[in-house]
């Protein structure tokens, strides 16, 4: 049962935040932090196929992530779900075509393991 | 460093500091809240009324609408490692806050993470790639 949560934790988050990434890219950066000016890019973002595809994954990554901790410690469910940061650099660097040089892989396995370290 | 790249990195880390915070203390607000045990469907939905949690998913929201402007110009590849020292904060505020004890692992992981992030954030531009490709 644990491990269902975790694999669809992983799955959801990894889409949802991949998906989101390239959303934001094509919608281009954002200048205006008035509110009135962040309430049109809203209502843009609202019609961006990638920005409602990964609200909808973050959404189950959500649910499925209070499911997981009614039945396992935080001990447990935040290093579980920290393989994400792999998956997620792997898709930034093939899907996105971001370049990942070596100071970006190497800071995200310390990342990796010091998440590991702090909840294990 | 040209005025470009300097705008971009101050306005990274104006946002950077937002998405972080907003997660740190979301999910805090949250867990407060968060009862011993979600066993109807039904429950999933009521618990996001409880001051507390909605508290939480209040900030929770912040934290996704400051994290898609920070995606709208830098890479996800430096999101990623640079967000994650909120993994660092939350185990200071669960020291300072609720007394937790924090272990020789927990602190080496620490030293781990602000590396990784220190190597991330200041050794590389928030953007590799043009926007509206």
């Amino acid at each position: 049962m644990k491990w269902m949560w975790i694999a669809i934790i992983v799955a959801a988050t990894t889409v949802g935040e991949v998906l989101q990434a390239m959303g934001m890219r094509r919608h281009g950066e954002i200048h205006d932090f008035r509110p009135g000016a962040i309430g049109r890019a809203l209502a843009v973002l609202a019609r961006n196929r990638f920005v409602i595809g990964s609200v909808a994954a973050m959404a189950v990554s959500f649910f499925a992530y209070m499911g997981l901790l009614t039945i396992a410690d935080l001990s447990f469910a935040v290093p579980a779900t920290a393989v994400t940061y792999v998956l997620e650099t792997v898709l930034a660097r093939y899907v996105l075509k971001e370049h990942v040089n070596w100071l970006r892989w190497a800071g995200a396995s310390l990342v990796i393991c010091g998440v590991a370290l702090v909840s294990l | 460093m040209n005025t470009e790249t300097a705008r971009l990195r101050v306005k990274t880390w104006i946002c950077a500091t937002v998405v972080v915070f907003s997660n740190v203390f979301g999910n805090f607000f949250m867990k407060r809240g968060m009862p011993a045990q979600l066993s109807t469907p039904l429950a999933y939905v009521t618990v996001l009324f409880q001051p507390w949690v909605a508290l939480g998913v209040l900030l929770m929201i912040l934290w996704l609408l400051s994290r898609m402007a920070l995606l709208s110009w830098a890479d996800l590849s430096y999101v990623l490692p640079v967000t994650s020292v909120g993994y660092v904060l939350v185990a200071l505020t669960g020291k300072i806050l609720l007394n937790e004890q924090i272990t020789a692992k927990r602190w080496a992981g620490i030293v781990l993470i602000m590396a990784g992030v220190a190597l991330v954030s200041g050794r590389t531009a928030p953007r590799t790639v043009g926007a509206g490709r």
